[in-house]
């Protein structure tokens, strides 16, 4: 962990998103302004400081895109640069045991992660209550804090990903061309493929018309369950119920279904806490459960391996 | 420059600190190491000679418990490294081949970093590195940066590291390779007096033979896998070279031993 905190990729990565999070802010904290002016008494304002668009894109987008760049940024290389530089044999040699090496790994890219995102969400909650006044109420800083345990799952089942690309490959370039090819694959063609597939076993026509309902569910249905096989549709799906309660980014943030578009103009009001949690609740055990799974596969990998070839 | 190589000038204690019975490695059908029988006393310096992927380094890695036998029995400081590692390797240094250190560190702080993991508490630690970069001579470069060390200056670095643990024994495989003649001599006087000044059992291993024969008390002959001889040098000559040849060299010995593999 140490090693984290002094190396020049931790300081770009961090530099980076202060960075952002200090543009996003202070651009949504104008536009707030604006936003809100038609609203006679605007309710959890100051989750709009995450979710809110401004010009360019939210802070939670942004985590939700860039996210699993940090985790891999901090992960690919983890294993086998200590086996090229030589070191990893000596490691094994002292009387440590062995899966302690790992569990450090992962353990320490865990608690950068916590770092980095808790600093960066107090960074722009400070700016905010300064920028629009808003003070945060229980219930906001409940759902920030079901925020931050997701992201920091999320991210770290990227780092799982990376660590375990780090263990299989013998060369750094290699795991990390890994690690962003598995990154791309779900950030664009699970949904891509989401789509085509239940096109295929469910077609509907694309005018709306005459849509038997009973073949729209089952569209819908299809889409969805291939959807979130993504790591990245769980996380964006979770995050934007917890935050956005009243799923008014939603319409920018994915591409809604019909159903989707009617539930929202029959709720108006803001989903209590709860039920937001209760939504989201399969969401966040599924995962806890990739990240553990990968994880897992990675401290396998990592144990089996011949030390020969360490 | 030769140092008695003698059996006899060795104290040498009945007590083995290496026992290997039948010690089998495969690699699917290929044989690592086959049907290993070996006994190493403590106090000895022990030299293991083989030409490269004769499975030294095999060997080697079964007694710390770093590869498991397919089949046979080990004990090395009276633990069972497959079963027991992690006692194994708290008494038990280890310098691998062309060893490496993180690069960004200053040798006092690689050192630092080994006796953490050692559960050595900063402040006997302190002591203990000073006095093994003593020992290999790097105390007055201890603040550079390990990454522009030259070869020779590693490799002792490596032995300091090693000493950190107050080990019993030491496997050291192939300490001198790519030293120049300077760095060999050097290396060589640090493993010799390793031996005779702390009583440290080492165990080395090398297809480097001269440097062998100038510093090890026994030696085991490795070929495909097979310790095809063991013995002081003189032994061995006695048996592959004729009673009456004074000037043998260990070379000499192994040629003919290869030869016949």
């Amino acid at each position: 962990m140490e090693d984290h905190f002094s190396s020049i990729r931790f300081l770009l990565i961090s530099a980076l998103i202060v960075m952002v999070g200090v543009i996003i802010a202070s651009m949504v904290g104008m536009s707030i302004q604006e936003e809100s002016k038609g609203m006679a008494k605007p309710t959890l304002l100051f989750l709009w400081l995450f979710t809110s668009t401004g010009k360019l894109f939210s802070f939670v987008q942004f985590i939700g895109f860039f996210g699993p760049l940090i985790g891999i940024f901090l992960g690919f290389d983890s294993i086998n640069r200590e086996r090229v530089s030589r070191t990893l044999s000596k490691l094994v040699s002292q009387p440590i045991y062995r899966d302690s090496i790992i569990n450090a790994k992962f353990l320490a890219g865990v608690a950068v992660i916590a770092i980095v995102l808790v600093a960066i969400v107090l960074i722009i909650s400070g700016l905010g209550i300064r920028l629009i006044g808003v003070v945060p109420g229980s219930e906001e800083v409940w759902r920030f804090a079901i925020y931050l345990i997701t992201s920091i799952l999320y991210i770290a089942f990227w780092l799982g990903i990376s660590i375990l690309f780090s263990v299989v490959f013998r060369s750094t370039a290699t795991s990390a061309l890994a690690s962003l090819a598995v990154w791309i694959f779900f950030s664009f063609f699970v949904s891509l493929g989401a789509g085509f597939l239940a096109d295929a076993i469910a077609p509907i026509s694309q005018s709306g018309a005459g849509v038997d309902p009973q073949m729209l569910i089952k569209h819908e249905g299809i889409q969805r369950m291939i959807s979130l096989f993504s790591p990245m549709t769980l996380y964006s799906d979770a995050t934007t119920i917890i935050l956005d309660p009243m799923r008014k980014t939603t319409q920018s943030l994915i591409l809604m279904g019909p159903l989707e578009r009617l539930s929202l103009s029959r709720f108006q009001n803001p989903l209590p806490l709860l039920q937001s949690l209760v939504i989201v609740i399969p969401h966040l055990i599924s995962i806890v459960a990739i990240t553990v799974l990968c994880f897992g596969v990675c401290y396998l990998a990592f144990m089996r391996q011949e030390i020969r070839t360490v | 420059m030769r140092y008695s190589s003698g059996w006899g000038d060795v104290k040498v204690e009945n007590q083995a600190i290496i026992e290997a019975e039948g010690l089998t490695k495969k690699y699917g059908h290929q044989i690592a190491v086959n049907d290993l029988n070996l006994k190493i006393c403590e106090g000895e310096v022990f030299g293991f000679l083989g030409p490269n992927g004769a499975g030294k380094t095999t060997t080697i890695l079964m007694f710390l418990g770093l590869t498991e036998p397919t089949s046979g029995k080990v004990r090395v400081i009276g633990f069972d490294p497959t079963r027991d590692p992690f006692h194994v390797k708290e008494k038990v240094g280890y310098l691998p081949e062309n060893v490496g250190f993180y690069d960004d560190m200053d040798a006092r702080q690689n050192l630092r970093y080994i006796a953490r993991l050692n559960r050595i508490p900063d402040k006997i630690s302190s002591a203990r590195i000073d006095e093994s970069l003593k020992v290999v001579g790097l105390f007055e470069e201890a603040g550079k940066k390990v990454g522009i060390y030259s070869k020779g200056m590693r490799q002792r670095l490596g032995i300091a590291e090693v000493l950190i643990k107050e080990p019993k024994l030491i496997f050291l495989d192939e300490p001198t390779i790519g030293l120049d003649p300077d760095g060999t001599n050097r290396m060589l006087d640090l493993i010799h007096s390793l031996s005779r000044e702390k009583n440290i059992t080492i165990f080395l291993s090398s297809h480097l033979l001269d440097q062998v024969q100038r510093i090890c008390d026994r030696v085991g002959i490795m070929i495909k896998g097979d310790l095809v001889a063991m013995g002081p040098i003189e032994e061995l000559a006695k048996k592959k070279l004729g009673v009456d040849k004074e000037d043998y060299t260990l070379e000499e010995i192994y040629m003919k031993y290869f030869k016949e593999a």
